[in-house]
């Protein structure tokens, strides 16, 4: 398992009670008591680290190489997902993966950046770093579910939209741009979890919908950490700093009203146990979408509205201060 | 030294002065009287330049324009009307040194903001506006700017008026973090909302136009036009460069490339400007209106 800098103390008092155990197995001397001491020491120590993370050590987590993507919540999360591939007009963009599945029986379409599990992967997936025609397969797809009256459930997952010459050619900002302005306007309820990395307008471009899920150690942000300390301090290795003064973590985007609900992860990240981490989404998800479809389509297009309208920090005159 | 060098006659170092004009100099001949063009370096009368819309006399360089001179420009006299000239910025992530930069721009440039928002009327025909200046903040989007923009949008649908942005924008305002990242859907929602209700949309790219502001409105016109040689593109030209590892061509992310790529309707002088835009508020006026 690969381990993170600021878990260090925990991993040394595992391999440690990992050793006396091998010691008791093996000798006469019985450690169990002390053991079993440790074992309660690792316990609080534990709590105290994973309760205490700094916003640096979720991007960390955010980005841990192990962390599970988007397809693998879709296995856990559907049934009979069905991949859907293209956008008619270019190709078949890797870094997004969409489809239609069921969820807990009922039709739904689902479309979510798709990071690669290795280099290979990464490199075809382009590492979850959408061109234009990914967000257009997506659009087209959302289009699809609105004709037939299906919720959509965006997955969020990316550092951002791909930076290359191509993109800019077929157009990457009229696809996000147009993406942001059709999720406003779709009549089906749009579910948003952001599960890795939220980066900027590649990730908002999957990301308008009536309710916005951040797993607890995920990032959402406009550009990243040490894009904004090269920008802002001509530093890129003030990154950690940046990542505290950006508000960037889930708890950061709850206080400023962003996010609907933090979706708990399981102790030390998601990557410990994928598949409880999907029951801990699921038990959020699957209140969201049935309240959401009680919603009559007029009023549910409203209230995204006025969800938006709100975000924002200025001071208006007559009114005073406005948060 | 070698010896058989000893008896050559050294030339006397002859030393050279040259005075290195700073850039201020370089760029304002006599300061305020004449201006000399980045571009082809041409000197001319700022009178002469302001006359000829702040486009250079030589080489046709549109000079970036301050959001009142846009307004002087285009608009019937006396017919704009700003709206929420109250909106100001807080620093609602209590972002360090945001206000003293805020506070240092207001003063520079005599804006609250990064746009200028209103109702006029081009040729008797009304239409809510919006012009950025990028002289503030290099026209950065953060709270003030979405709110100003979608108010303005918002007017429109009241007023069942078109909605005609000139843009110019470096991108999202880094000091306001994720909420600056949200004006993007705030803004494309109030987009879309004037759109499904029949309303006509009007995008003006000028230089620059990039980042956050480019991915959102500044693509969602119903006519998306650009002045010649903005620069118009989602990523910084550094970072594609660094992720592709090749040299991008010079004309790269311009308006008459991208017109090119099929990513604009048209690029449009500032000399036909008032006139195109005038046609265009003529023909909706007469077409059908849905609502």
């Amino acid at each position: 398992m690969t381990g993170l800098e600021f878990e260090k103390p925990v991993r040394e008092l595992q391999e440690k009670i990992a050793e006396l155990k091998n010691f008791t197995s093996t000798s006469d001397v019985d450690l169990t008591e002390e053991i079993a001491k440790l074992e309660l020491r690792l316990k609080k120590l534990e709590e105290d680290i994973y309760n205490s993370m700094t916003p640096w050590d979720r991007v960390q987590m955010a980005r841990h190489p192990n962390r599970p993507t988007t397809l693998d919540y879709i296995s856990y999360l559907f049934e009979d997902f069905f991949e859907l591939h293209g956008d008619r007009a270019f190709g078949d963009d890797k870094a997004i993966v969409a489809g239609v599945a069921k969820y807990r029986g009922q039709p739904v379409t689902v479309i979510g950046h798709q990071r690669g599990r290795d280099t290979k992967e990464n490199i075809q997936r382009t590492f979850g770093m959408p061109h234009p025609e990914g967000y257009r397969k997506a659009l087209r797809l959302m289009k699809q579910a609105e004709k037939f009256n299906r919720p959509i459930i965006c997955l969020i997952d990316t550092k951002g939209a791909y930076p290359g010459k191509a993109a800019e050619e077929r157009g990457q900002s009229e696809a996000i741009a147009r993406n942001i302005f059709e999720m406003a306007g779709l009549t089906v309820p749009i579910i948003c979890i952001v599960i890795g990395e939220g980066g900027s307008g590649g990730a908002l471009a999957l990301g308008v919908g009536d309710r916005l899920f951040m797993l607890e150690n995920s990032t959402y942000s406009v550009i990243s950490p040490e894009g904004a300390a090269a920008l802002l301090w001509k530093d890129a290795g003030l990154a950690k700093r940046a990542a505290e003064t950006m508000k960037i973590t889930a708890p950061d985007l709850r206080a400023l009203g962003i996010v609907d609900e933090i979706i708990p992860e399981v102790r030390g990240g998601a990557h410990r146990d994928s598949k409880r981490q999907a029951e801990l989404i699921d038990e959020v998800l699957e209140p969201a979408l049935k309240n959401l479809q009680l919603i009559d389509s007029d009023s549910l297009i409203e209230q995204r509205y006025e969800k938006y309208k709100r975000i924002g920090g200025y001071i208006e005159d007559t009114t005073g201060p406005k948060e | 030294m070698a010896i058989k060098n000893m008896f050559v006659k050294q030339k006397p170092k002859k030393i050279k002065y040259a005075t290195i004009p700073s850039a201020a100099a370089k760029q304002d001949v006599p300061e305020g009287i004449m201006q000399k063009c980045p571009k082809c370096k041409k000197i001319m009368y700022t009178k002469e330049l302001q006359k000829n819309l702040h486009v250079c006399i030589g080489c046709g360089y549109h000079y970036p324009m301050k959001a009142h001179e846009r307004i002087e420009m285009l608009l019937d006299e006396g017919s704009f009307r700003e709206l929420d000239a109250s909106l100001s910025t807080a620093n609602p992530l209590q972002f360090p040194d945001y206000e003293e930069k805020i506070a240092a721009d207001r003063k520079k440039t005599g804006l609250n903001e990064a746009v200028v928002t209103g109702v006029g009327a081009i040729d008797g025909r009304r239409a809510a506006f919006a012009f950025m200046d990028s002289s503030f903040r290099m026209g950065s989007m953060g709270s003030v700017v979405g709110e100003k923009i979608t108010r303005a949008v918002e007017e429109a649908i009241r007023l069942h008026i078109p909605f005609i942005i000139f843009t110019a924008s470096g991108g999202a305002r880094m000091q306001e973090g994720v909420l600056s990242l949200m004006q993007m859907a705030k803004t494309g929602a109030a987009f879309k909302r004037l759109s499904d209700r029949g309303g006509l949309i009007v995008s003006v790219m000028t230089h620059p136009t990039t980042g956050g502001v480019s991915a959102s409105f500044a693509s969602l016109g119903d006519y998306n036009f650009a002045e010649p040689g903005a620069l118009i593109g989602f990523a910084g030209r550094r970072i594609i460069e660094q992720t592709i590892r090749e040299k991008l061509p010079e004309d790269f992310q311009t308006a008459e490339f991208l017109l090119q790529c099929g990513q604009l309707d048209a690029v449009l002088h500032r000399k036909e400007m008032k006139e195109k835009l005038s046609f265009l508020l003529d023909i909706h006026e007469t077409g059908g209106d849905r609502r």
